[in-house]
């Protein structure tokens, strides 16, 4: 069976508790049995505060202030909206490091309901300073992407998801990967979306940028990479979180700039991921016949 | 706040907070409630030094009650962390000083509050942090009773409880002990015994000195009358007592 990212997660965390005595792993019950045999190798460095997710992020806040480096784990909901104050106060304010890692992104739990659903969670680190945030697409890309989150001291949002691309690709944190070249628009595919947006684009002439590292957002790449102003965003979160970014890029240039991503309503639905994905007119087809609409418009003169 | 240069002030006694306390602007600056405990803290208890703020093995005292800080800048600077000269300027645009303290701006502030309920499971963090890196150091909480209504305090109190004492698998020597200023009821198991009535520090420190540094306590302070001046003779025989 293939690794999934929280496999490649648990793995990767084993490997950076025993290698580093400052690193510390903060849960609030979600994935403590994965790893209990850390906890009895490391007690004082793995930390279950039980489901108390207020407490989880003080604890967080307070190991760095000690020096440690601490990984706080649990669902993207509990981890970044239940403790939003804790995130903005116990990290931010006390200006202390942390590596927040959440799974279940957007609607991976699509038959748990909304209650167990965060598409907001990049949108609300944007509201917050000195965020790094990575979406890696695959669960060969976790491993890299965790050891250079760990191995700073600022603050940095891990997600992982169960939607994945077929194969990991080599990433650069901090920068997009150039993955084809066209003319007539910049499509930039962010983590999971990759694969399907590689689908819709098929015979159009695009450039198409993989981005494993949403914030800092790579202006310098995609200025360096920009044919036709006309910029596509295709992200598994909120639809247009990063539409800022491309207009701070891009601020000096006429230009269009289409966020497609999940769209701010409550479906009330459940089944599975890609049944949701349809619903929000995030499969290929439709992520296709967006582009093409984006393509085909004329601009006003 | 890491200190490059840190000069070596004057320090104050008790006497003279009286003075600091009035140096700072606004109708707030007389808290008489947390100077007795801040006063016998950093007086009496605390293993802080202003000279070396940074000190990894220094104790942690932190401020949960963020509010009305005056009593705190005055304690602070008293023990030579802050110039007094800067007392003034509190709340204006460029001073360090603050209606809540920031751990960026306020040398010896050893977190930034203000919104109630997040000191404790930082207190908890640091101890967990201290504990990790081979420290002996304490952790001391200050509370507010209003403040003791925020269900974050509770998370922390019912995991530290168990999960930091003597008894649980990760014990060592940490000392750990959380305070509260006001007569908020004993949570349950706590073991809290009952504070005294009289506002002597004297009283505030025969409160504070007998709680075992090994496990968490909470220790409950019942809300002050009017701040007085100490009673200085029987201050020495006590002190000499305790010594």
């Amino acid at each position: 069976m293939t690794a999934t990212m929280r496999d490649e997660f648990t793995d990767a965390m084993h490997e950076a508790l025993d290698a580093d005595p400052r690193v510390a792993l903060v849960l609030a019950e979600i994935s403590a049995d994965a790893f209990v045999d850390a906890a009895e190798r490391h007690p004082d460095r793995v930390i279950n505060t039980g489901i108390r997710e207020q407490l989880m992020i003080g604890v967080t806040g307070g190991l760095a202030l000690t020096g440690m480096r601490p990984v706080a784990h649990t669902y993207a909901p509990f981890l970044v909206e239940r403790p939003f104050e804790q995130i903005k106060l116990d990290l931010g304010h006390q200006d202390v490091g942390a590596v927040l890692v959440s799974i279940g992104a957007s609607y991976d739990r699509s038959v748990s309901g909304r209650t167990h659903q965060a598409p907001a969670d990049v949108a609300l680190f944007d509201t917050l300073p000195g965020w790094t945030v990575y979406v890696p697409g695959h669960a060969g890309e976790v491993g890299p992407l965790l050891r250079q989150a760990i191995s700073g001291d600022d603050r940095v949002y891990l997600r992982l998801s169960t939607q994945t691309n077929a194969a990991a690709r080599q990433v650069d944190p901090g920068r997009f990967e150039v993955v084809r070249r066209g003319s007539a628009a910049t499509v930039l595919a962010v983590g999971p979306m990759l694969d399907r947006t590689l689908e819709a684009v098929t015979g159009l002439d695009v450039t198409v940028l993989y981005v494993t590292t949403v914030r800092p957002f790579d202006g310098r790449t995609l200025l360096a990479t920009l044919g036709a102003p006309v910029l596509v965003l295709v992200e598994p979160y909120r639809e247009g979180t990063s539409v800022p970014f491309v207009a701070a890029a891009l601020r000096h240039l006429p230009h269009r700039s289409i966020g497609i991503g999940v769209p701010a309503v409550e479906l009330r639905r459940y089944g599975s991921p890609a049944e949701h994905d349809a619903a929000y007119g995030l499969d290929a087809a439709s992520i296709r016949r967006r582009i093409e609409t984006v393509l085909a418009a004329q601009p006003a003169i | 706040m890491t200190a490059t240069e840190v000069p070596t002030r004057r320090r104050y006694g008790y006497d003279e907070l009286p003075q600091l306390l009035e140096s700072m602007p606004g109708e707030e600056a007389i808290r008489p409630s947390t100077l007795d405990v801040l006063w016998v803290l950093y007086d009496r208890i605390l293993n802080v030094d202003a000279d070396r703020p940074d000190d990894p093995g220094r104790d942690r005292f932190v401020l949960s009650k963020g509010h009305a800080p005056s009593a705190f800048y005055a304690v602070l600077a008293a023990k030579g962390f802050l110039d007094p000269a800067v007392l003034p300027t509190l709340q204006q645009f460029d001073s360090p000083l603050g209606g809540h303290p920031d751990r960026v701006l306020v040398t010896g502030a050893e977190i930034g509050s203000g919104s109630l309920g997040h000191g404790l499971p930082l207190c908890v963090g640091m101890a967990h942090g201290l504990r990790a890196t081979g420290r002996s150091a304490g952790v001391f909480c200050l509370i507010g009773d209003g403040e003791l209504d925020e269900g974050s305090n509770h998370e922390a109190i019912a995991y530290a409880g168990r999960s930091l004492s003597p008894d649980s698998p990760s014990s060592r020597s940490t000392m750990h002990r959380v305070g509260t200023a006001g007569a908020a009821g004993s949570p349950p198991g706590s073991g809290s015994p009952a504070g005294p009535r009289t506002p002597s520090t004297d009283a505030t420190t025969e409160h504070w000195q007998p709680h075992s540094r090994r496990r968490p306590a909470i220790v409950r302070r019942s809300s002050l009358r009017r701040w007085q001046p100490d009673d200085r003779d029987h201050a020495r025989r006590v002190h000499r007592r305790n010594a």
